[in-house]
């Protein structure tokens, strides 16, 4: 078994010859890297480019690496790396349950024992009996949660946050940002987050790079 | 190094526009070379066999030519402008309201009517023997005679102009109907609202900008359509001059044949016209956008008795369109059961079921063959439209999409001039007289509408859906067809309705490419219009109607039906 | 512009290799074998739903009886069939046309004749054309005074034809210079058609032909030296006619069917037509009133022949010729001819045919609105076609932008 965690190895981004941003770094299991900079320094484009969609026109050059794994010319589908937004980006055309039904993997067999799984992942996230609902009708913290949850059904690898808790509101954003990063130190799952809030990086306990 | 981290999504070459490009190609140059090659004086066929400057010589020599020039580009802008205005102003000023709603009803009849029937009733509506001044006639107006006034035809195009406008404007609201939902208005409208903007100001400087993104390849089609029209402008325009488009027809037209080649140079100017006014508009498109720019950073919260005028005249605009037609699609059914209806009566003697038996039984056929023709031409179309627009989205490729201009030349070349071209190359290919054909010839005055209605939600929508689609397991297809083709539905199924309507109008590429063995209720309705009969003009333009309906109603209730518990996907 | 369409091009060598693969039309038995099977494409102005009916009875009847289809093309325009036409020619199409038989004549019969784009010659072979007498009725060989040359064969007979609603207007001008009196006194109520339209173009002949001080002259092709003299009681006929024109001239009806919706519609008081019995149809349509009435102007009326070509290219030509036949048939003829069904006068000459099939012309029942043949007047031949595109030139020029 080689090396544990997400591997950046000299990640460079690129757009018209200027370079935005530069990263090598190794985010092990359960460890959680915050990067931080102002709008407009790539923050978002990196994590496309790690996600495995790197938006058009930037060039990209090194490679990312899962455990070991290399990531660099695998579709996002094939990566295993969840991602989250400042919006929750619930599909608005499936209900609440089948949102999450569309995280869940597919080793998970038969209607029932999906549907088992996802109501169990409702409860597990104060959303029982919340199946059959429009998304457009939760809350802003149940619609956090959903998308939490929708991410996890994926059983990610890796984790990345794209100021995943910027739209919520103080009370909630601790509640939250605490169910993210409590699970992915159970979990043991490298988090990637990028913020312009200090208090997120806090929160996320773990190194921080500057842009 | 730039694929490196790209991943496999992109294994596959972008083919669809590669492709479609290369459907195109041949047939819209083709076409395009049937028309430049005897504007120069070149056409074999006709015994032009060197290249000459004659024939432009020859249109410039024509001294209308500048009345004929500036009809056409007044027209174009003036209903491009109109239409758009109204359709905003209702959208910002009435939305959520019961107008609103009952517009948006209104919508798929108002869209199925087609032009030339729109036209027609139009005309009978205002004209001075009209159903108006029959209504009124002669208790309130003392006429026993209809006064010989010059309203219909008039010298300025007004008539012409306010015919465009009735029908641009169902098009334009329908389109920016399907674009909502991707501009989110609600939430922009409640921050505006909130800063203290008065609603139709608030909109205008927050939604307007997303929204017009969108509908911008419809607006510009509507322009190059109002300037090229030929069948509303024959009924509703002035005839001495008429707009060049109609002048094109008739040289093409007239039996000597040398004036084919004058017909030619007049279209080439037509597309350098319909050029010409488009980069006018680009140009009125930064002005416009600059001058919001300061607008908007000028913070001025609008309200007041200025915007309730703007409110009330985006409703007056909307209702009188929606009037005009609905009204001639009244006369239309009236005159299908008149019988003799002299002036000043309000209503025609019968009613009678006599022209609907000498007709009607003859419906059939080219009823199943129009919507046969349309179905699949449309079908088409969308796959092409949609192969395109996701290769477009994967493969990260500049929307303007480059080659794809292409698509849009058979909408602005004038169709008599651009079909000959066309139909030599279907002959050439041995591609003709049947009803391939003819679906594939549609299929090239479909595809843009298709593609101009579809593009701009398409590219407006949040592509992050996509990637949380992606990340979360779904392959490429899977987050097209579960996500995005989903969230999508009423775009999509708009922009079939809008190639749908577009097939069953069409006239000329049926019965040429189809070399008369193809009959269509187009084809039965336009030859029957010749004759002036009103009664059987009726019949089969409410049948032309008809054959269009089923899709709009279809865009308009599915999405309804589908998504009635999915707040999200309704309009914001 | 006309020289380069009239060119040197070799299209007269183009139609006789063409014509090589079809039937000769002198061997009829062989023409009706070869006609068997196949498929008539007869493109054919569809403007009128009664026209329309006949075609349908004529088409069913030819075929039944030799053993082939007619498909009716019906068409707003002549020139679609001609596009398509000329369209097959660039590709190089020259045999297997889509256009088996066209409704034409005038213009559009001598453009494709000069083109080399029609077959023949095939219509003085027809069985029936030994039923037509081109001495006594010129103009079912002479398509405005070019002769047709067996490149098409006379089916219809057509003539200027006035009328009126006599209910509003019981007494009409009944000639031209009459028409300009009364449209001073009735300004605004009559309106011709915009040339170059067909009708349009016609009554501008029509006035030429009665103001004209020699029409003798417009037998031959327009000159210079004269043109000028010939045509100036015209302009100033027409000078003084504009201002109390429908719309004083600044709009116009944009086809020959347009008068009759604006008669329908009290816009106008006097229409006209090439179909002497256009008025009958129109009331048995509810177009018009029963009050209706035609009439013909004292110094006689325009007339002309319809008539049917072959493409050069057609693909059926055999069973084309065989349909053409038939049409000139005195069954077919007097069916036309039957105010019920259409009214439309016949080609053939009475003389020429058994007494048997001249009974089939008589007794038919006419109502009050058409006049009967017999009292049409007399026909005025067509001038030679250069006058016609000479007097659309200087009409366009005169009158063609509203100012």
């Amino acid at each position: 078994m080689g090396e544990r965690g997400l591997r950046l190895e000299r990640l460079e981004i690129a757009r018209e010859g200027r370079r935005l941003v530069a990263l090598d770094a190794l985010i092990e299991p359960g460890e959680a890297l915050t990067v931080m900079g102002p709008s407009g320094s790539g923050k978002s484009t990196l994590l496309s480019v790690i996600a495995g969609a790197p938006p058009p026109g930037f060039s990209v050059a090194g490679r990312v690496l899962l455990d070991g794994r290399d990531m660099t010319a695998l579709p996002p589908e094939a990566r295993r790396i969840g991602i989250l937004f400042q919006e929750e980006l619930l599909f608005p055309h499936l209900s609440v349950g089948a949102n999450l039904a569309f995280g869940l993997r597919p080793h998970v067999k038969g209607r029932a024992a999906r549907r088992a799984r996802v109501e169990r992942a409702l409860a597990e996230a104060g959303l029982e009996g919340m199946a059959e609902r429009d998304p457009a009708t939760l809350s802003g913290g149940q619609k956090a949660r959903a998308a939490l949850m929708r991410m996890l059904l994926s059983e990610p690898a890796a984790l990345l946050l794209d100021e995943a808790f910027s739209r919520l509101d103080a009370a909630l954003r601790g509640q939250i940002r605490a169910l993210v990063f409590d699970t992915a130190r159970r979990e043991g799952v490298p988090v990637l987050q990028v913020t312009h809030d200090e208090a997120d990086a806090a929160a996320a306990g773990g190194r921080v790079v500057r842009l | 190094m730039v694929t490196a981290a790209a991943g496999r999504a992109s294994r596959l070459p972008p083919l669809a526009p590669a492709l479609t490009v290369a459907l195109l190609l041949l047939p819209v140059s083709a076409g395009f070379l049937g028309v430049a090659a005897p504007s120069l004086g070149y056409m074999p066929a006709l015994g032009g066999e060197r290249l000459s400057a004659l024939p432009f010589r020859e249109l410039f020599a024509w001294p209308d030519l500048p009345r004929a020039v500036a009809l056409s580009v007044l027209v174009g802008l003036a209903a491009t402008a109109i239409s758009l205005l109204a359709v905003m102003l209702i959208v910002a000023g009435w939305r959520g309201s019961r107008a609103f709603r009952a517009l948006e009803r209104a919508l798929s009849p108002l869209l199925s009517v087609p032009h030339a029937a729109a036209a027609f009733g139009l005309a009978f509506l205002i004209a001075p023997s009209g159903w108006i001044a029959r209504a009124l006639s002669p208790w309130a107006t003392g006429w026993e005679r209809p006064p010989d006034l010059l309203i219909v035809q008039d010298p300025w195009g007004l008539s012409l102009i306010l015919g465009l406008v009735a029908k641009e404007i169902p098009f334009l609201f329908l389109m920016t109907l399907a674009a909502l939902p991707q501009a989110q208005p609600a939430k922009s409208e409640a921050v505006a609202r909130a800063l203290g903007y008065a609603p139709l100001t608030g909109w205008f400087k927050t939604v307007f900008p997303r929204v017009y993104r969108q509908i911008r390849l419809p607006v510009l089609a509507v322009l190059a359509y109002s300037m090229s029209v030929v069948d509303m402008a024959i009924i509703l325009g002035p005839s001495a001059p008429p707009p060049l488009s109609v002048q094109v027809v008739r040289w093409m037209n007239d039996p000597d044949l040398s004036l084919r080649f004058r017909a030619a140079a007049g279209a080439m100017l037509q597309l350098g016209l319909v050029a010409a006014a488009l980069l006018f508009w680009f140009g009125l498109e930064k002005a416009v956008a600059a001058l919001g720019r300061r607008w908007v950073e000028g913070g001025g919260r609008g309200g007041g008795a200025m915007e309730g005028w703007l409110r009330l005249l985006g409703l007056a605009l909307a209702a009188l369109s929606a009037g005009a037609v609905f009204a001639g699609l009244g006369g239309l059914a009236i005159w299908s059961f008149a019988g003799l209806w002299p002036f000043p009566d309000a209503l025609p003697e019968g009613p009678t079921l006599r022209s609907w038996m000498r007709h009607g039984p003859a419906l059939a056929a080219p009823m199943a063959e129009t919507l046969l023709i349309a179905a699949a031409a449309t079908a088409l179309s969308l796959f092409l439209t949609i192969a395109c627009l996701e290769a477009e989205s994967r493969h990260g490729l500049a929307p303007s999409g480059r080659a794809l201009w292409l698509l849009y030349l058979p909408l602005i070349v004038p169709q008599v001039a651009f079909l000959t071209g066309l139909q030599t190359l279907a002959l050439a290919a041995g591609l003709d007289g049947g009803r391939g054909a003819v679906i594939a010839a549609h299929a090239l005055f479909v595809l843009p509408y298709v593609f101009l209605s579809l593009a701009g939600p398409w590219r407006e929508w949040d592509a992050r859906q996509a990637l949380v689609a992606r990340t979360l397991g779904a392959g490429p297809g899977r987050a097209l067809f579960a996500v995005r083709l989903p969230m999508l539905l009423r775009p999509a199924l708009t922009a079939a309705a809008v190639g749908f309507a577009a097939s069953v109008g069409q006239y000329l590429p049926t019965l040429l490419i189809g070399g008369g063995a193809v009959r269509t209720v187009t084809t039965e309705a336009v030859a029957l219009a010749a004759g002036g009969d009103r009664r059987a003009i009726a019949i089969w333009s409410l049948a032309q109607t008809a054959a269009a309906l089923a899709p709009f109603l279809a865009a308009a209730l599915i999405p309804r039906i589908a998504w009635r518990n999915r707040a999200g996907l309704r309009d914001g | 512009m006309r020289t380069i369409a009239t060119g040197l091009f070799a299209a007269a060598a183009l139609a006789a290799g063409a014509a090589a693969q079809a039937p000769n039309p002198a061997d009829w038995p062989a023409v009706l074998e070869a006609a068997k099977g196949q498929e008539v494409h007869w493109h054919a102005w569809g403007g009128s739903a009664t026209i329309n009916d006949y075609i349908a009875w004529a088409a069913a009847e030819a075929g039944r009886r030799h053993g082939f289809s007619v498909v009716h093309v019906p068409l707003a325009d002549t020139a679609d069939a001609v596009s398509r036409v000329i369209a097959e020619r660039a590709a190089g199409r020259d045999s297997g046309g889509a256009v088996d038989l066209i409704w034409i004549n005038g213009e559009n019969f001598a453009e494709m004749k000069e083109q080399g784009l029609l077959f023949g010659p095939w219509a003085e072979s027809l069985p029936n054309w030994s039923l037509v007498d081109p001495v006594a009725n010129p103009a079912v060989a002479f398509d405005f005074t070019i002769p047709t040359e067996g490149y098409e064969a006379p089916w219809d007979m057509a003539q200027i034809v006035f009328f009126h609603d006599s209910a509003r207007l019981p007494e009409p001008p009944r000639s031209i210079p009459a028409l300009l009196d009364w449209a001073k006194a009735n300004p605004g109520r009559f309106a011709y058609p915009q040339p170059p339209d067909f009708l349009g173009s016609t009554f501008l002949k029509q006035a030429l032909i009665a103001l004209t001080p020699d029409r003798a002259r417009l037998q031959a092709p327009v000159d210079e030296s004269d043109y000028e003299a010939a045509t100036a009681p015209l302009w100033a006929w027409l000078d003084a006619l504009t201002p109390h024109l429908w719309r004083g001239g600044a709009a116009w009806p944009q086809s020959g069917p347009r008068l009759i919706q604006l008669l329908a519609d009290g816009e106008t008081e006097i229409a006209f037509s090439f179909n002497p019995n256009e008025a009958a149809n129109a009331v048995a349509n509810f177009q018009l009133p029963e009050s209706v009435r035609s009439f013909v102007l004292e110094e006689g009326s325009i007339g002309n022949a319809n008539f049917l070509a072959i493409p050069y290219n057609a693909g059926d030509a055999a069973a084309a010729m065989v349909l053409a036949n038939f049409l000139m048939s005195p069954e077919a003829q007097a069916r036309k001819q039957d105010p019920a069904i259409w009214g439309g006068m016949t080609v053939l000459a009475m003389d020429r045919l058994s007494a048997e099939d001249r009974a089939r012309f008589d007794g038919f029942a006419r109502g009050e609105a058409s006049l009967p043949p017999e009292a049409l007047g007399p026909i005025l031949p067509e001038p030679h076609p250069s006058w016609m595109v000479r007097l659309e030139e200087d009409w366009a020029k005169r009158y063609g932008s509203a100012r």
